[in-house]
C-alpha cells in the first residue's frame, strides 16, 4: 500500500513546489505593500534591479550569497547526520578568529599563496573545533545537540567581546579592531582579479572566496554521495539503529559531520575577516549562521539548492536593502519581513502546498500512465 | 482466477449456522463495489464483500492485496472512491473513524493502542469519558466493563496498568475497548502475531463466545491455519480485488494458498537430513542484563553447527532479540560469552558488527525497517548496507557507484527481487521484497554463520517459500544457521534442532523431528515439566532436556 511516490517525477518535489512556495511568500508580501501603498510590482522591480540590475549590484548579492553558501552547506552537512547545528553563527565567528590569528601572525613575512592556506586551515580548524564541544557533548554525553550549539553561539560572543576589547584590539586605538592585514593577508576582490584582464568592475565587496565556496560546494556533494564516510554519515541520519547493525559507530560519525560542519561555517570568516574588512572586528557574522538554517532547508540540504537559495537570500538582502533606500516607506523591518515570509513558506509550510500540487499534476498527467508496478 | 460467480453477494453461510441472524436477516457489512485508488495505484477494484451478522468471516491476501486499505474504508481512515457500504442493511456514509464507531464498528489493531501507565478501566473509557468529572465516569465505565466481562467470558482486572499485562490480556483490553463504544461488529487486523499458541487457542474461544453473543468478527490474517480453525466463510483477496468467497467447511488450505497466490505453493519445505559439520557458533553461559537491571538472556549455553537449523522458538520478548543482537554485536554482553569459528568473544573482548561481518558471519535482523534497512535510500544503498567500507565497493574514500549499481543488479536478478531498480527507493518496495533485498545481502557472500530473525515476518505466501527454499539452501551449503522466529510453523520445518526461550532462558531443547505444536507451547509458556513432556513422549526417553530451573 505504497504512497504514490513513483508517479510523481521529481522535479515535481525538487523545483515546482519550491517555486511555488516562495511565489506564495511573495505574493503575500505584496499584498502587505500593497496595504502600505507601495505598488507591490514597482517594489519586484526595484528588487530585481537592485540585486542583478548593475555590476555594482551582483557584486553585492553574490557576496552575500557567499556567506549564505557556507552557513547552508554548514547546516545541511550536519542535517546528512540527523544532527540540527543551529550554532553556526557560533562556528562562524570562531572561524573568523581562527583566520585571523593565523593571518596576523604570518602575513608581514608570508607570501600570500602561503597565507591563504594557512587561514583557511585554521578558519576551519577553529570552526570545527567550536562544533566539536557540543558534538561530544551529543555523542558521549547526550546533552542535546540543539541546546549545547545555541548555547556555544552566546559562549562565541562572549569570548569575541573579550579578546576584542582586551586582547586583539590594536594599540592606542579606540575600537575594538585588531590592526589592518598586510597585503599577503588580503584576498583579492573581484574588481581588482577582473581588472587584472581587463574587465572594469565597480568595487564591491565580492572576493574570492565565492570561488571557494563553489569549490565546497562540489566537494560536499561529492562527499555526501560518493564518499564511505558520506554514507556513513547519511545512514546514520536516516536510521541510526540500521547504523549500528551495519556497523557505523554514529558517535563518530556525529563527531565527523559536526566537524565538518563547523569548518564550513568558519570559512564564512575567510569570506568577512580575510575577504572584506581585512581585519577581525566584532559581529561580522551578522546573523548569516542563522540564515543558513533556512538555506539549507529551503535548498533541501542539497549543495545545489543551497546555491539557488543563497542566491535568493542574497537577492533579497541586496534587493531588500535597495527597497527601504529608495521606497521611504518600506522600512529595514518590512524588508525582514519579506525574508521571514520566504523562509515560513518554504520552510515552516513547506509541505503545505506538496498535497495539492500532487493531485493537480496527477489530475492532469496521471490518467496516461499506465498503473505502476509498485506492488510486484 | 477471479471466477465471478464467486462473488455472488449474501449467499447463506455454509458454515456453521450463525447463532443470532434469521434467515431473513440483513447481512452485518456489505460492501458494494468499492474502489479506491492511492495516485495511479488502484489498492482496491470493484470489491464486493458480504459479512453475514453472528458470524466469523475471514479475509486473506498477501501483503499489498488491499486487505488493510479495505478495512480501513469500513473503518473511516479512508473514503472510497467510489462503491457503497451497508451496515445492517442500511446505506452508510463512513467518513472517520467516529462515524465507523456510531455504525457499531470496532476495530482492534495489530499493534495495540493503550496507554500503558494507565489501568484497564481508564484506557477503556479514554475517549468515551462521558463529562467532566472523571470519577463518575471511572464508576460507570467500571460497572459497564463487570457487564461486559460477564456477558462475553472476558476477564481482565480492571484496576491493572495496561503495561503490565501480558499481551494476550491487553488484546483482551483492546477488544473491551471496542465493546464498550457498542460494537457489534468487531474487526480484527492480524491478531495473532503476538500470541503464543495457547494464548491464541483463548483469543479463539473468546470470539467464539463473541459470535455466539452476536457480534459479528472480521478477522484480517495471513495464516491459513486459523482461517481454517475459527472462521465461517472466508474472502480471498489478490491485487486488491475479492478473488473468492468460499464457505470455510468447503475449502483447503492448499486452496487458500493457491487463491492467494494466484498459482500452487508449496505449503511445507522439502529438505534433505543434514550434513552436519564442525561446530561454528558455541554460545556459552551468554547474559545479558539491560539498564533496569532485568536479566533479559541469563545464562544461555548452545552450540550450532555448520550444516544445520537452529531454530530458537518463544513468545516474542522472551530474549530471543537480544540474543541475536549479542551475538551479531550489536548490543553489549554483559556476562558470559561465545566462540565464533574458534574465537572467543566476552564482554572484556566484545565482537563488533564489523569484525562479525569479516569473519563470515551474517546478520538478518528481525525488523527490517528499523534496522535492516534504510527507507530513503535506494535500493542499491540499502544493499551495501554494512559493506559500504569493502574494496567491492569503494576506491579509496570514493564508493564505486557502477559497482555497487550492478552488484544490486545482480542480486536483484538472483532473488527476484520486483521491481529490478537499483534506484528505486527502498521504502517503495513491498515488504517481501524489502526482505529479498536484505537476504540478497546477507546470503550472498556465503557466510559461515547466518543469523536469521524473524525471516518471514510481514512477507507474503509466495515469498515465505523462496525465503525457506534459500535458508534451506545455505544449510545445505554448511552454513551454520540460527534462526529466531515467533512463527512455530517457520521453526518447526525449517529447524534441525529447536531451542525453547522463557524469559531470557532457555528451558530446553528438542530435536526438530520430535517437536509438535503442543510441546512446544507448553515449554514457551515455560509449563513443560520434564515429567510432562516426558509423559507426552513416552518413546522418547531424554529426547527434551529442559533446563533444571
Amino acid at each position: 500500500m505504497s504512497a504514490p511516490a513513483g508517479a510523481i517525477p521529481r522535479w515535481v518535489d525538487v523545483a515546482l513546489i519550491p517555486v511555488v512556495n516562495i511565489a506564495l511568500a511573495f505574493l503575500v508580501s505584496g499584498v502587505i505593500l500593497w496595504f502600505i501603498d507601495v505598488d507591490p510590482l514597482a517594489a519586484v522591480e526595484i528588487i530585481l534591479y537592485g540585486a542583478f540590475g548593475y555590476d555594482l549590484a551582483i557584486g553585492y548579492t553574490l557576496y552575500y550569497t557567499t556567506n549564505f553558501v557556507f552557513t547552508g552547506l554548514a547546516v545541511a552537512v550536519a542535517f546528512h547526520a540527523g544532527l540540527f547545528n543551529i550554532g553556526g553563527e557560533g562556528q562562524a565567528y570562531i572561524g573568523g578568529l581562527g583566520a585571523a590569528l593565523g593571518i596576523l601572525a604570518v602575513d608581514r613575512f608570508l607570501p600570500f599563496y602561503l597565507v591563504l592556506p594557512i587561514a583557511i586551515l585554521l578558519a576551519a580548524a577553529f570552526g570545527a573545533a567550536w562544533a566539536a564541544i557540543p558534538a561530544y557533548l551529543q555523542a558521549y554525553r547526550g546533552s542535546h545537540i540543539v541546546i549545547t550549539t545555541i548555547m556555544f553561539n552566546f559562549i562565541a560572543a562572549a569570548l569575541m567581546v573579550y579578546l576584542m576589547v582586551n586582547v586583539l584590539i590594536q594599540p592606542g586605538s579606540m575600537s575594538p579592531e585588531s590592526r589592518e592585514f598586510a597585503p599577503s593577508g588580503q584576498l583579492p576582490f573581484m574588481h581588482e582579479m577582473l581588472g587584472w584582464v581587463g574587465i572594469e568592475m565597480t568595487p564591491s565587496p565580492l572576493n574570492l572566496s565565492v570561488v571557494w565556496a563553489a569549490l565546497c560546494c562540489v566537494a560536499v556533494w561529492a562527499l555526501i554521495w560518493h564518499t564511505r564516510w558520506g554514507y556513513a554519515i547519511r545512514t546514520v541520519g536516516a536510521n541510526e539503529t540500521a547504523a549500528v547493525y551495519a556497523g557505523i559507530d554514529p558517535r563518530r560519525v556525529i563527531m565527523l559531520s559536526m566537524c565538518i560542519s563547523g569548518a564550513l561555517a568558519g570559512f564564512l570568516g575567510i569570506n568577512e575577516v580575510m575577504g572584506v574588512h581585512h581585519r577581525l572586528l566584532l559581529n561580522f557574522t551578522a546573523g548569516y549562521g542563522f540564515t543558513g538554517i533556512a538555506v539549507a532547508l529551503m535548498g533541501r540540504n542539497h549543495p545545489v539548492g543551497i546555491v539557488l537559495a543563497s542566491l535568493l537570500f542574497g537577492m533579497l538582502y541586496q534587493g531588500g536593502a535597495e527597497l527601504a533606500f529608495e521606497e521611504p516607506k518600506v522600512t529595514r523591518e518590512m524588508v525582514v519581513t519579506i525574508q521571514g515570509l520566504v523562509i515560513l513558506f518554504s520552510g515552516a509550510l513547506a509541505f503545505m502546498m506538496k498535497g495539492p500540487i500532487e493531485r493537480a499534476y496527477l489530475r492532469l498527467f496521471g490518467g496516461r500512465r499506465a498503473p505502476a508496478a509498485q506492488e510486484a | 482466477m477471479a471466477d465471478p460467480t464467486d462473488l455472488s453477494p449474501g449467499r447463506p453461510s455454509a458454515g456453521r449456522a450463525p447463532a443470532s441472524s434469521g434467515s431473513e436477516a440483513p447481512p452485518a457489512i456489505e460492501l458494494r463495489h468499492v474502489s479506491k485508488a492511492f495516485g495511479t495505484v488502484q489498492a482496491n477494484r470493484d470489491v464486493c464483500l458480504t459479512v453475514e451478522a453472528g458470524t466469523i468471516h475471514g479475509i486473506i491476501g498477501e501483503n499489498g492485496a488491499g486487505k488493510s486499505t479495505l478495512m480501513s474504508i469500513l473503518y473511516g481512515f479512508y473514503e472510497a472512491d467510489s462503491g457503497e457500504i451497508l451496515i445492517d442493511g442500511r446505506p452508510v456514509a463512513i467518513r472517520s473513524s467516529r462515524d465507523a464507531i456510531a455504525a457499531g464498528i470496532g476495530m482492534v489493531h495489530q499493534h495495540f493502542m493503550l496507554v500503558d501507565t494507565m489501568t484497564v478501566v481508564e484506557n477503556i473509557m479514554l475517549g468515551a469519558e462521558s463529562g467532566a468529572i472523571l470519577a463518575t465516569g471511572i464508576e460507570k465505565a467500571r460497572a459497564e466493563l463487570q457487564r461486559l466481562e460477564r456477558d462475553y467470558n472476558l476477564e481482565v482486572d480492571p484496576d491493572a496498568l495496561a503495561g503490565e499485562l501480558p499481551v494476550g490480556q491487553q488484546q483482551r483490553v483492546e477488544i473491551l475497548k471496542a465493546l464498550y463504544r457498542g460494537a457489534d461488529i468487531l474487526i480484527l487486523d492480524e491478531p495473532t502475531g503476538v500470541l503464543t499458541p495457547q494464548e491464541t487457542d483463548q483469543l479463539f474461544r473468546i470470539l467464539d463466545s463473541l459470535r455466539r453473543q452476536g457480534v459479528t468478527v472480521v478477522l484480517i490474517t495471513h495464516k491459513l491455519r486459523e482461517i481454517m480453525a475459527i472462521t465461517d466463510r472466508v474472502s480471498v483477496m489478490r491485487g486488491g480485488e475479492m478473488v473468492a468467497d468460499r464457505a470455510t467447511a468447503e475449502t483447503s488450505k492448499e486452496e487458500l494458498a493457491e487463491l492467494m497466490v494466484g498459482r500452487k505453493v508449496l505449503l511445507r519445505v522439502d529438505k534433505q537430513a543434514p550434513r552436519i559439520g564442525d561446530t561454528v557458533l558455541a554460545v556459552d553461559d551468554l547474559s545479558y542484563v539491560d539498564r533496569a537491571g532485568v536479566a533479559r538472556v541469563n545464562h544461555v549455553s548452545f552450540t550450532v553447527r555448520a550444516g544445520e537449523i537452529v531454530g530458537v522458538a518463544g513468545v516474542s520478548g522472551n530474549g530471543q532479540s537480544e540474543l541475536l543482537e549479542l551475538l551479531s554485536g550489536i548490543r553489549p554482553m554483559t556476562g558470559g560469552g561465545f566462540s565464533l569459528l574458534g574465537e572467543r568473544f566476552s564482554p572484556e573482548r566484545p565482537l563488533d558488527p564489523s569484525t562479525m561481518r569479516a569473519m563470515h558471519a551474517a546478520h538478518v535482523p528481525e525488523d527490517r525497517l528499523r534496522m535492516g534497512l534504510v527507507r530513503s535510500f535506494a535500493a542499491e544503498e540499502s544493499a551495501i548496507l554494512g559493506y559500504h567500507e569493502d574494496p567491492l565497493y569503494t576506491a579509496g574514500p570514493f564508493l564505486r557507484g557502477e559497482a555497487i549499481r550492478a552488484d544490486c543488479a545482480a542480486k536483484m536478478r538472483d532473488f527476484d527481487v520486483r521491481p529490478q531498480a537499483p534506484v528505486l527507493k527502498t521504502a517503495n518496495f513491498s515488504g517481501g521484497n524489502q526482505q529479498k533485498i536484505v537476504l540478497a545481502r546477507e546470503l550472498s557472500r556465503a557466510p559461515r554463520l547466518l543469523l536469521v530473525g524473524q525471516p518471514t515476518r510481514g512477507v507474503d505466501i509466495g515469498a515465505i517459500e523462496f525465503i525457506h527454499r534459500n535458508l534451506v539452501a545455505m544449510r545445505d551449503a554448511g552454513s551454520a544457521v540460527l534462526l529466531v522466529s515467533v512463527e512455530l510453523d517457520e521453526i518447526m520445518s525449517l529447524s534441525d534442532r529447536i531451542v525453547v526461550m522463557f524469559e531470557g532462558r532457555i528451558v530446553g531443547e528438542v530435536p526438530a523431528a520430535e517437536a509438535n505444536e503442543r510441546l512446544l507451547g507448553l515449554m514457551m509458556a515455560n509449563a513443560a515439566t520434564e515429567e510432562e513432556a516426558r509423559h507426552k513422549h513416552p518413546g522418547l526417553p531424554g529426547a527434551i532436556a529442559v533446563d533444571p530451573e
